[in-house]
């Protein structure tokens, strides 16, 4: 579809997104600037608790935000160096349908529950790949079967509501990959899974993903889901990317004092000691994002430059990592 | 965290717990089958003593506290409280024992109610049990909201002008409101943020030391099951198939779904060493027809044909620890290495 590209163009770049949401005469800014890249191969994971704006994020790249209420104010996303905002809808969604693949929290609600497996899934082989419907669903059973769904030949002919839990996430992963996109996104994956069936779709999105040599966004809540899955991560903290690092960076020496109170608050299944360190507050209302840093208010290390003044994400580690954080520096020190 | 002594009588004791719900279809309402949520469970838990039950969706966890809570009627077994058997007691009888046992739900947003203010949800089990006067009930308000980290002027505000955190908050007051012993956890914590949850779940284990409170901890977080429980009960399919202290249960586990289930969690370091997981295959199966015998020899990777007819009693296999499983038949067996060059 498009020229060999140089191997340093990122397959894509976001670039300070800003989206906001007017619901009657009130503003909410959702997404306040928000930078991050994949390239071929990589996971990222975008680690976030609500209102933090990473699934706002996520629908915006997708070109899947609804609008109006959603209205995208600032900033550039692109494709294989194509910047998706400046092309016409019709070619977008040509270009994302083939070439991003999509995963959502809740496989049920994805999933169109009076047309069976079969037909949802051969769909993506006819619409993107334009293929016949013999052929279509031959792939489609395949398809199945390399997702591990055991007697594809016979479960194609099931309703969604047919499949256990899993096996419905299975299945959206498989639509994900069906038009053999270069890049998925992946809301929350497994959240709504028991822990053991979490477990085999998280080993199942890894293997695709190297098998495949895929980019993968992850978007996430859990810091455990990180630690298995992530190359790099983004944290995102009141609609921003707040700190930005290789996975374990992040772990070892986190360089915003969000990222280092996550890491803190959570029991830690490997040992306990008697008091959990919670960061304290609430997270922000978007509706009311603190002035300056809005991590501020929680903040053990807040002075007062951070009440008044926005901290930009800055590089350092030859720009491998980022930290929006005015004191990132003196943190460093003293992990 | 103290260890507990069988000295005394235990503050709650189930026995033989069974709940089954039936499915009902067609014109007569004929029941057509039946749901077994909780089948067959027993355990007991000592005063101030905090009991996790750890299962994925469908174990029967939520069912076995609202069966012991008596918001349900169990379809059979004992439930008891310091001795005394309430399991039959008609429903003005059970009231003096019902303000012994409260309740903290998952769901903050939906478990109160929209349309009283926070003073009025905390107050209002003080009213249905009719504890004394007016003023008596504003005090002792005003001090369960300084005592849970509410701002005492916040009495006035109704549950949708509070953070899911405040609002668990506000559960956990209501819950205390009466003084009870024993308060069942239901998912407390896993409707919150990260950064919130640790903030409830220091609250919980601070006020377990300061009123020496029990806890039926549900959850499937296991993470946060070993921090806040003494002992742990691992569910599968509406049986216990493994209880014992924490501290076995996550250094040795002896049943194969919990070696399972401890190896799934993903854990939160990335240099971590995730060789030798134990992944399962498949989804835990109905509980409407749950398979034979053991319900686990379905995923089981060590499953003989014995597993499938036989139903492994729960038995101590050494000092209090108890497990259900055909493979410690002949005394305790360890590791449970799994056959050679199988992979799960």
């Amino acid at each position: 579809m498009s020229e060999p590209r140089a191997d340093d163009t990122p397959l894509l770049e976001v670039h300070d997104l800003h989206v906001e949401f007017r619901v009657s005469k009130r503003v909410v800014q959702a997404v306040n600037g928000v930078n991050f890249r994949v390239s071929k191969g990589e996971t990222l994971a975008i680690l976030g608790e609500s209102g933090s704006g990473k699934s706002v994020t996520f629908e915006t790249v997708l070109g899947i935000l609804e609008s109006p209420p959603g209205f995208i104010t600032g900033g550039s996303i692109r494709f294989r160096g194509q910047d998706l905002f400046a092309l016409p809808e019709r070619e977008r969604r040509a270009l994302c349908g083939r070439h991003i693949g999509m995963i959502f929290q809740d496989p049920l609600s994805a999933l169109n529950p009076v047309f069976t497996v079969g037909q949802q899934l051969s769909e993506m082989f006819r619409v993107h790949l334009g293929l016949g419907r013999q052929e279509a669903e031959k792939r489609a059973i395949a398809m199945l079967d390399r997702v591990g769904i055991p007697g594809a030949q016979e479960r194609i002919n099931d309703y969604p509501h047919q499949f256990s839990g899993g096996m419905r996430q299975r299945l959206v992963i498989a639509m994900a990959l069906a038009a053999g996109p270069e890049l998925v996104v992946a809301d929350e994956p497994t959240t709504a899974l028991d822990v053991t069936v979490e477990a085999q779709i998280l080993k199942l999105l890894k293997d695709l993903q190297r098998d495949e040599g895929i980019g993968l966004v992850l978007i996430t809540h859990s810091m455990g889901v990180v630690a298995e899955t992530a190359d790099r991560v983004a944290v995102m903290y009141g609609g921003k990317v707040v700190e930005t690092a290789e996975v374990n960076a992040i772990f070892e020496s986190p360089a915003h004092p969000y990222t280092r109170g996550l890491l803190a608050s959570i029991p830690n299944a490997e040992e306990t000691t008697d008091r959990l360190v919670p960061i304290p507050g609430q997270p922000p209302d978007l509706a009311h994002i603190p002035s300056g840093c809005a991590f501020h208010p929680r903040c053990p290390f807040a002075q007062d430059i951070c009440t008044h003044e926005i901290p930009k994400l800055q590089w350092f580690d030859d720009g491998k990592r980022g930290s929006a954080c005015h004191f990132y520096e003196t943190l460093m020190e003293s992990v | 965290m103290n260890a507990h002594t069988a000295t005394s009588e235990p503050l709650l004791e189930v026995t033989d717990l069974k709940k089954y719900f039936p499915i009902r279809k067609g014109l007569l309402t004929r029941t057509v089958g039946q749901v077994h949520a909780v089948d067959g469970v027993s355990f007991s838990i000592a005063d101030g003593e905090t009991l996790g039950v750890v299962g994925e969706s469908g174990c029967g966890k939520s069912t076995l506290g609202r069966t012991i809570l008596r918001l349900m009627r169990p379809t059979s077994g004992t439930v008891k409280l310091r001795g005394i058997d309430i399991t039959d007691l008609s429903d003005t009888a059970l009231r003096p024992y019902r303000r012994e046992m409260q309740i903290v739900f998952q769901d903050p947003y939906s478990s109160l109610n929209p349309r009283m203010t926070a003073g009025r949800i905390v107050g209002e089990p003080l009213i249905i049990h009719n504890v004394g006067s007016t003023g008596d009930r504003e005090a002792r308000v005003a001090s369960l909201f300084e005592r849970v980290g509410l701002p005492a002027d916040s009495m006035a505000k109704y549950p949708h002008q509070f953070s899911g955190g405040q609002r668990q908050r506000i559960g956990i007051a209501k819950a205390l409101a009466l003084n009870p012993s024993l308060i069942i956890c239901d998912e407390p914590v896993s409707a919150l943020d990260v950064s919130i949850q640790a903030q409830v779940v220091n609250l919980l284990i601070d006020l377990q030391q300061e009123f020496g409170l029990s806890y039926l901890f549900i959850a499937h977080d296991l993470a946060v099951v070993k921090h806040i429980s003494h002992r742990v009960a691992v569910m599968y399919l509406g049986r216990i198939v493994e209880l014992t202290d924490k501290k076995s249960l996550f250094t040795q586990p002896l049943h194969p779904y919990s070696e399972a289930l401890l190896s799934a969690i993903p854990v939160p370091n990335p240099k971590a060493n995730r060789e030798g997981r134990v992944i399962l295959t498949g989804d835990v199966p109905s509980p409407i027809n749950p398979p034979s015998g053991c319900h686990f020899h379905t995923r089981c990777p060590y499953a003989t044909d014995r597993c499938r007819t036989d139903i492994p009693a729960l038995r101590e296999v050494k000092p209090g620890h108890l497990v259900s499983c055909h493979l410690h038949d002949e005394g305790m067996r360890l590791p449970l290495a799994r056959p050679k060059g199988e992979p799960l």
